[in-house]
This record gives C-alpha cells, sequence and structure tokens, in this order.
C-alpha cells in the first residue's frame, strides 16, 4: 500500500522523525549564523593596542609656569592637568572628567579646576566642589628634581 | 507636425503600458486623496524632509569628493573644501543646514502625525518605521558632526558616546564599538565615517522604502474628527495633480530658505580639535541634542545610590522607548474615544524640549 495518509500508527512516528529533522537543521542554521556572525563581531572589536608604560613625564623648569594657573600635559596617552597654585606649589591630576569624559580646566576666577561640559568644579584636592561629577579626579604625583618639574604616577 | 509627434509619445507610452501595465498605475495614482480640513498643513511635512533627504544625498556625494576621513587630514580637507574648492563653502554649507533643517521637518512631521494621531491601527507599522528613521535622522547628524575633526564635535562625541557608555551591561561594549577603542580618536572618526556614508544610509533607504510603501498601500491617514464628519462633508484634494503641485510648491520655498541660510550663514568651522586641550567654555552639540545635554548639567552626581547620569540615560530610555510604542499603550484612540490624556503628554514633551533648548543656549 502507497497511501502513507491512512497509515494511521506510522504517523507519530514519521513527525517524530520530521521534528528531529527540524531540530538539527534548526541547531545547524543558528550554528552556522553563528559562525558567519562571529568573526563580524570580533572584527569590530578593537584590538588591544600596546600602550607606552609611562611612569614619569618631564614638564619643564620650575619657574616656567606662571603661578595661579593650569595646563594640559600628555601623560603617555592620558590628559593630565597640572596646576601651579598661588603659594608656588605644583599639583596634578587626571583632566578626564569622570562625569561624562570631558577635559577639565583649571579657572583663575574659581581658583578651581572647572569643566565645561556640564559646569562640574573640582577643589584643588581634586575632590567634587559642585556640579554633576560623580567622583573625585585621580591623583598624579609632582616631585621637583634639579629645578625640573616631574609629573609620575604613585604606585597603587 | 504637433500631432506627429503626441502619436509618437503615445507609440511610447503604449510600449511601455504594455509591458508594464502603465495605466494600472495611473488609475490608482488617480484615486489617492489627501483630506482637506484645517489641518491639512502638516501633512506636508513629510514629504519636506524627504525632499531635504535627497539634498543631503547629492550634497554628500559632492563633499566624499574631497572629504578624507583621518584624524590628521580631515580637518585640512574640510578647511580645504570651504577655502580652495569652487562653491566648496557652498557645498558644505547646503550640507550643514539642509541637514538640520531635515532634522527639524522630521520633529514636526512627528509631532503632526503624534497630535493628529496618525500611528493608531492600521497605521502601527508606519510609525515604528518613521520612528526608526527619526532615529537614524539624530544617528546621521551625530556622526556626521565628528566628521570636520573640529574642536566643539571632540567634545560632543566623548560625552555622547560616554552617555551611551552609562547604559548598564550594554553600554561598555557599545561604547567601545562605536568608538572603536576607549578614547575617541582618529579610530572613532574612521568609524563614523563609515557610519555616516556607509552603513545609516543603506538602512535610511530601507526603512524609508517601507515607510513610504505602507503609505501607498493604506492611503493617507484622516484625523478621528474628520473621519466623524458625515460623507458629503469630507472634502478631499486629489493627490495628483492638486497636492502634489502644492508639496512642489513648499520645496521650492525650502529651497529658497536653504539657499539663503546656506550663503548668509556660511558653517563655521571652528578649531581643530587637540585631545590634549580642556573642553572650551559654551561647549554644546548640535540643537536637537541640547535638551538632553543641559539636562544632565542639572543632574547630581548620585541619585538613590546610582550615578546621576546612569539615572538620566535610563529615564530618557523608558521616555523614548514609550513614545516609541505609542501605538501600544493608546488603547483609548484605537477604539475611537478622544484620549486627551495622549495630548497632554505631547504638550509636555515639546514645551520640555523647547525649555531645556533655551536655557541650554542662555545658561553657559
Amino acid at each position: 500500500m502507497t497511501n502513507n495518509h491512512s497509515d494511521v500508527p506510522n504517523q507519530p512516528k514519521k513527525s517524530k522523525r520530521r521534528d528531529f529533522l527540524n531540530i538539527l537543521l534548526g541547531t545547524g542554521f543558528i550554528a552556522w549564523l553563528g559562525a558567519l556572525f562571529f568573526p563580524v563581531f570580533k572584527y569590530l572589536e578593537p584590538p588591544e593596542v600596546e600602550e607606552v608604560k609611562v611612569s614619569n613625564v618631564k614638564i619643564g623648569g620650575i619657574d616656567d609656569m606662571e603661578k595661579d594657573s593650569g595646563k594640559i600635559i600628555k601623560f603617555g596617552n592620558k590628559p593630565v592637568i597640572v596646576i601651579r597654585k598661588t603659594n608656588g606649589d605644583y599639583i596634578a591630576f587626571s583632566a578626564v572628567c569622570t562625569h561624562l569624559d570631558c577635559i577639565v580646566q583649571y579657572r583663575k576666577d574659581y581658583g578651581q579646576i572647572y569643566c565645561a561640559c556640564h559646569n562640574g568644579r573640582y577643589d584643588l584636592n581634586g575632590r567634587v566642589a559642585s556640579g554633576p561629577p560623580p567622583a573625585p579626579l585621580q591623583k598624579y604625583a609632582v616631585t621637583i628634581k634639579d629645578k625640573e618639574v616631574i609629573v609620575y604616577q604613585e604606585a597603587t | 507636425m504637433k500631432q506627429e509627434n503626441q502619436k509618437k509619445k503615445n507609440k511610447y507610452l503604449s510600449w511601455l503600458d504594455e509591458r508594464y501595465n502603465l495605466s494600472g498605475l495611473l488609475e490608482f495614482a488617480k484615486k489617492k486623496s489627501v483630506p482637506k480640513f484645517r489641518e491639512t498643513i502638516w501633512y506636508y511635512f513629510g514629504g519636506v524632509a524627504l525632499l531635504l533627504f535627497v539634498v543631503q544625498v547629492i550634497s554628500g556625494i559632492l563633499l566624499l569628493m574631497y572629504y578624507k576621513g583621518t584624524e590628521d587630514l580631515a580637518y585640512e580637507s574640510v578647511k580645504f573644501i570651504s577655502t580652495k574648492v569652487s562653491f566648496g563653502w557652498l557645498i558644505r554649507s547646503v550640507h550643514s543646514w539642509s541637514a538640520n533643517l531635515m532634522v527639524l521637518s522630521v520633529f514636526i512631521h512627528m509631532f503632526s502625525v503624534y497630535f493628529l494621531k496618525g500611528f493608531r491601527k492600521p497605521r502601527e507599522l508606519t510609525w515604528y518605521t518613521g520612528f526608526g528613521l527619526l532615529a537614524m535622522s539624530m544617528a546621521f547628524g551625530f556622526s556626521g558632526y565628528l566628521l570636520p575633526w573640529n574642536e566643539l564635535a571632540f567634545f560632543a562625541t566623548k560625552v555622547g558616546t560616554d552617555i551611551v557608555g552609562q547604559v548598564p551591561l550594554i553600554g561598555e561594549p557599545i561604547l567601545k564599538l562605536l568608538r572603536g577603542g576607549d578614547d575617541v580618536t582618529g579610530a572613532t572618526l574612521s568609524r563614523f565615517f563609515g557610519f555616516h556614508v556607509a552603513i545609516f544610509p543603506g538602512i535610511f533607504v530601507i526603512l524609508l522604502t517601507l515607510h513610504l510603501l505602507m503609505i501607498q498601500r493604506q492611503g493617507i491617514a484622516e484625523p478621528e474628527e474628520y473621519q466623524k464628519l458625515p460623507d458629503n462633508e469630507k472634502k478631499t484634494i486629489p493627490f495628483f495633480p492638486n497636492f502634489a503641485m502644492r508639496e512642489l510648491l513648499i520645496w521650492l520655498i525650502v529651497i529658497n530658505v536653504l539657499a539663503i541660510l546656506a550663503v548668509f550663514f556660511p558653517w563655521e568651522l571652528g578649531t581643530k580639535a587637540n585631545p590634549f586641550s580642556s573642553a572650551p567654555v559654551g561647549i554644546r552639540p548640535e540643537w536637537y541634542f541640547l535638551f538632553m545635554f543641559q539636562v544632565f548639567k542639572f543632574l547630581p552626581g548620585e541619585i538613590l545610590f546610582l550615578p546621576g547620569e546612569m539615572v538620566g540615560v535610563l529615564l530618557f530610555g523608558i521616555g523614548i522607548a514609550l513614545w516609541a510604542i505609542v501605538p501600544v499603550w493608546d488603547k483609548k484612540t484605537a477604539k475611537g474615544n478622544k484620549n486627551t490624556l495622549l495630548t497632554y503628554v505631547g504638550i509636555f514633551v515639546i514645551i520640555f524640549i523647547i525649555v531645556f533648548t533655551i536655557l541650554g543656549y542662555i545658561l553657559d
């Protein structure tokens, strides 16, 4: 007999076989998609670029910077703000605002560190004075050696 | 002679008609109509956005002839376009102004569809594709803003991508994907260039095609007040040629406005971005992001143990998502009842956007 439709006892077995094939094809398809997209996603993820380790940066002679002023220096590939206080002391912090990644500046008129993006202010200890920043600025150490100002990262 | 020409034309037309059934298409075009009532003016803004998109594509392709998308050359190449290339300043100015006018008309189009309830059944998918087009327009604006690699754009991109990074769990990988690294660098510029000229146009055209096909298939939405009118009081304007001619007239006006803006207020280039300089005072993003930017200035550092900016991102995210799925939660209009809450929400959103945008301009 060739008519399968009347072959009732055969039906469940048949659909089982079909289910099995569907699952096989379905998972195969998903795996295929995965194999297709995995390299694409991995490709889009930028590779880790080896950073040049910088432990200290010389920024010039002790009298090169005016009192009550600040400037941004390159510390490796990170911006660091160096401030010479009114009393002549040097301080340094990471210049990246902890709020939304802008670069801060020293404002003489406030005597504070200021971020122009969202009006965040930090005092000269790097602590948040007002505005939206959620955390203090990371501190860098400054030392003076042979009349040269050197900024360095303290061992943590 | 004239008759002969006519005959010839008919010959070509019938040749095409025989193969592509043009008369069916003409028949369809003849039947198209637009409801006529006091709000009819709002029906033109989708078309205005469409025109400006075409202007964007053309002026964008022209800019591509000279633009160089690398950290060292981007700023210089835009400067070259603006100062050396014949009419380069005009093409660039048209591209920038047209982008802004396009975002503006997309916004007007969206709000008019919202208030006239054009999104309700059976036009939900038209609304969703439209929302996608609005999001894409803003993505175009955001990515294009960085391309001249100037100071303002550099910091706007830093802030904008950092906000994306605030989203819990998925934020950080997306941030890296967008920036092409941890910071906004030349890698970010390359990526944004790719997004702006290849990926976004592709997605935009697909969404736009769907959006327009759906409108053709379903006809133009009739607002509830108009629907309640007795049939003999429902006035319509035939789409061809009456509505099309009016739209054409508005296009002409828009092109003139664009030309005036582009010529008399050429787009500034600013100073070149320097990743090792402080953010300048008075920094702000494009006007259509300004209200969000301004809100972030007012948020405190911490709200209920969570970082303030994360709370801001979550609230904006929820608000935008709710706006996007308005066909789902607006049950009243679907049943034919007036939903005044919807109108109040819309008015609130408009006032919110306007107030914070103005604050963004007047406060430093």
